[in-house]
């Protein structure tokens, strides 16, 4: 079918076009496919995988509206693919970059070595709200800290690739990566014949051999557990899905009680121990009695007995002051000091307005670049100069002048861009990227990852709060 | 299992059962409504048809404080089908067994939820003026449809493990309860004293009574003869090859409790087996002398402690170490 003529715009990289508009190498086999295929053919596609997930419940609730409202993400029929060098080099940054960060958690709840050299800041460690000063001195089982970890990267050329942000906490959207992968197999069962698409299914099996490498010593078979908040949470669908995957337990908070510095949970057959609790609620809720005293999500006693180390908690607590912003310009720096090695993936340019010399940059460039708070998330608390009107700059550059140490600021990125299905036509939309890294008996990751897509032209927000899709992610096996 | 999970389970067959058990109940009350009927007893609710409902399901009360005035079909049918703030609607059973679906989702097929969830789709976009614009027969005949379409799916895909257990165990205990409450309603409406039994019939309403609970074609091919109070409480209470008599109700039940019992639930099989006992032993002579609305009030009695045995031991269990743990913490 006709191509939007926009696809080859030379603002940004495109995926599966070079700027002469021929087809890239690792696209060919997709674009000789979809030569001879109608708008129909494709709308058709498109409209069985709308009702496929609507009917499958595959639906993420949305906050502010009517309660109970849920809705299915919107799924691009068009799938984004890497090749196995670009492949290559993400595995490998990603896994790095989760080692040195799980080192530096460990480091700075026990010795501190790196505030110690000088080389990230006290105030940014013990100074962070998001330090947990309970987790001081604690080993946790194989000093793992981060099980699961999210890492957003962005695609700017052929081999181009920085690091947006990394997910510490509760990452979540590994279960859009899965059922992606399964409706593109349901619906286009002979294009998987005619490339070679690195599998994923083996993702749930990764994780709990993770999780279970990770148990309280001497515990031979351990039991493990998802811990979810609930049905009402925007992500329990997926919390759902991989304990079904995994074949173990959802359980929420009132499933289990603390009893004899032991966990357990309420069954038909009476009290049962649960040794790891991979775990989707924030550090806060966790434990009435050592957090938010009025959460009624986590279990009473349970910090307690963590801590005693008779049950193991994925991801551990505290991991969030290893993927905030402020900490996010350290990662570098901390690959070289824990793993004495060279970053393979770069973060995005930083510049700290608390240092005056990048202050005066940043100054003097406002209409170019994105400032945003350091301890700010979701898109509050931020600048992006050159969709900003002159009195935003010029409102946001007294706010900066007043505290400057609370603003990074970043260049604008050109996200590179993927053919997207727009109903009619086939045009060019922006793209991120978000591997799963698994640790535990290693760091590792399957061969796949979430792409997000912003549906809407031009946009670079992929936020699937914000019109944002998703699409299946294939690596081609070499 | 979890005990919530095995609540769950236990309380999405229980909804989609009520929810076929109501449509049934409307259908019948639905078609006899437009034949005449006899007022037996003016003034009292069971002497207009379109209270029975309201009665069988304990709702009559409900029902009056949601729609002062007088009694009218329409209202009843709103009340009954899809009013969300009655807990026992269809359109709330159907949610009810959705949503705990939803939660539970790892214990079940898919497809059974992706069946519960089609229901509830097309459900939750129903308005009464469309239903009715369908024909309220065709409505329920969709439910109950959907509810043998849940069953079916529900036997032919999931794993024999416990969970499903706790899914037929619901079944049968809202059936059982079901028919007992219809068999006690209807009888005393058809019989308001027990000296009547014997006497002159309506061959209608004994029939309605039986098409309730799918039992009419039953009746012909066991009996092949004219309906009497007699046998119907033979078919409904003591027959063990009728699909909704209380007697096949308590087979499954005494034989599910059999196989989830281990040392320290023994009490649930221990009732279950002498309510299945007195069934199983049971003559529809010894229960019209001890009298049936005595004889059905004893059995959901007794239907009652069982349910909350099973409660205590298997769904919704209190542990003393968890209450001593949940004491220090409100300390």
């Amino acid at each position: 079918m006709d191509r939007d003529s926009s696809a080859a715009k030379p603002a940004f990289y495109n995926e599966m076009y070079q700027a002469d508009g021929s087809v890239r190498g690792h696209y060919a086999a997709y674009a000789e496919w979809l030569e001879d295929k109608r708008v129909e053919y494709l709308l058709q596609k498109q409209r069985e995988a709308d009702a496929l997930y609507t009917r499958l419940g595959i639906t993420f609730a949305v906050y502010g509206e009517e309660t109970g409202v849920e809705r299915a993400i919107p799924f691009d029929i068009i799938p984004r693919i890497l090749d196995a060098a670009a492949w290559s080099k993400i595995h490998d940054g990603a896994c790095q970059r989760v080692r040195a960060l799980n080192a530096f958690l460990r480091d700075i709840y026990h010795d501190q070595d790196i505030v110690r050299a000088g080389i990230v800041p006290p105030e940014y460690v013990t100074g962070n709200s998001l330090y947990r000063p309970e987790m001081r001195g604690f080993t946790v089982p194989g000093g793992v800290y981060v099980h699961v970890a999210g890492v957003d990267i962005v695609q700017t050329g052929g081999d181009e690739f920085f690091v947006l942000e990394d997910n510490l906490r509760t990452p979540s959207g590994v279960s859009y990566m899965l059922e992606n992968r399964n409706m593109m197999m349901r619906l286009f069962p002979e294009l998987f014949s005619r490339m070679s698409v690195a599998p994923i299914d083996h993702y749930a099996d990764l994780l709990l051999e993770n999780l279970r490498a990770v148990a309280p010593a001497g515990r031979t078979d351990p039991v493990v557990v998802v811990l979810t908040p609930g049905p009402y949470n925007s992500a329990y669908f997926e919390h759902a899905f991989l304990a079904q995957q995994m074949g173990v337990e959802l359980v929420e908070g009132q499933d289990l009680f603390v009893a004899d510095q032991q966990v357990h949970m309420r069954t038909t057959r009476g009290p049962k121990r649960v040794d790891v609790i991979y775990r989707r609620i924030d550090d806060d809720f966790l434990d009435p009695l050592a957090f938010r005293p009025d959460s009624v999500l986590g279990v009473a006693g349970l910090f307690s007995v963590y801590r005693a180390g008779n049950v193991t908690l994925a991801n551990a607590i505290g991991t969030g002051v290893a993927d905030d912003k402020s900490t996010y310009i350290y990662v570098p720096e901390m690959i070289r000091f824990y793993l004495g090695e060279e970053p393979i993936l770069q973060n995005v340019q930083t510049w700290q307005l608390r240092k005056p010399e990048e202050l005066g940059y940043v100054l003097s460039h406002l209409p170019e670049l994105v400032v945003k708070e350091v301890q700010g998330s979701g898109g509050y608390g931020m600048l992006v100069g050159p969709t900003a009107s002159r009195e935003q700059i010029a409102s946001f550059r007294r706010r900066i002048e007043a505290e400057p140490a609370k603003y990074i600021a970043q260049p604008t990125i050109a996200l590179s861009a993927c053919p997207t299905f727009c109903g009619s036509s086939i045009a060019a939309r922006h793209v991120d990227l978000r591997p799963y890294v698994l640790s535990g008996k290693a760091t590792t990751l399957v061969p796949g990852a979430l792409t997000r897509v912003a549906l809407r032209e031009g946009s670079l927000v992929v936020n699937s709060s914000q019109g944002g899709g998703t699409k299946d992610t294939w690596v081609l096996e070499q | 299992m979890l005990s919530r999970v095995a609540n769950s389970l236990y309380w999405i067959s229980r909804h989609v059962e009520r929810a076929e058990n109501t449509a049934r109940m409307l259908d019948v009350t639905y078609r006899m409504s437009m034949l005449p009927y006899r007022v037996l007893e003016s003034g009292q609710a069971w002497s207009e048809p379109w209270a029975l409902p309201l009665v069988i399901s304990g709702l009559a009360t409900a029902y009056y404080e949601r729609y002062p005035g007088a009694l009218s079909p329409n209202k009843v049918l709103r009340f009954m089908v899809l009013d969300p703030l009655n807990p026992s609607s269809i359109y709330s059973c159907i949610h009810s067994a959705r949503e705990n679906a939803r939660t539970v989702r790892g214990a079940i097929t898919s497809e059974m939820y992706e069946d519960l969830n089609a229901l509830w789709l097309n459900l939750h976009t129903q308005s009464f003026e469309s239903i009715a614009a369908e024909g309220i027969s065709e409505f329920f005949d969709y439910i109950k449809m959907q509810s043998h379409q849940f069953r079916g799916v529900t036997i032919g895909t999931m794993l024999r493990d416990e969970g499903y257990h706790f899914i037929r165990l619901g079944t049968f205990i809202e059936r059982a309860d079901n028919t007992a409450r219809i068999l006690d309603v209807k009888y005393h409406t058809l019989l308001p004293s027990v000296s009547d039994v014997g006497g002159a019939v309506d061959y209608y309403q004994w029939g309605a009574l039986l098409r309730s609970v799918s039992a009419f074609d039953a009746y012909r091919k066991v009996y092949r003869d004219v309906i009497t109070p007699m046998r119907v409480i033979e078919l409904l209470v003591l027959r063990d090859d009728v699909p909704r008599s209380l007697h096949v109700c308590m087979n499954e039940i005494y034989q599910i409790l059999s196989g989830l019992a281990d040392a320290s639930s023994l009490e649930p099989e221990r009732l279950a087996g002498e309510l299945h006992a007195q069934l199983h032993y049971g003559r529809a002579e010894k229960i019209i002398t001890f009298g049936l609305h005595e004889y059905l009030m004893n059995f959901l009695d007794k239907l009652h402690s069982l349910n909350q045995e099973i409660n205590q031991h298997f769904l919704v269990p209190v542990y003393a170490q968890a209450q001593a743990q949940a004491q220090a913490v409100s300390r």
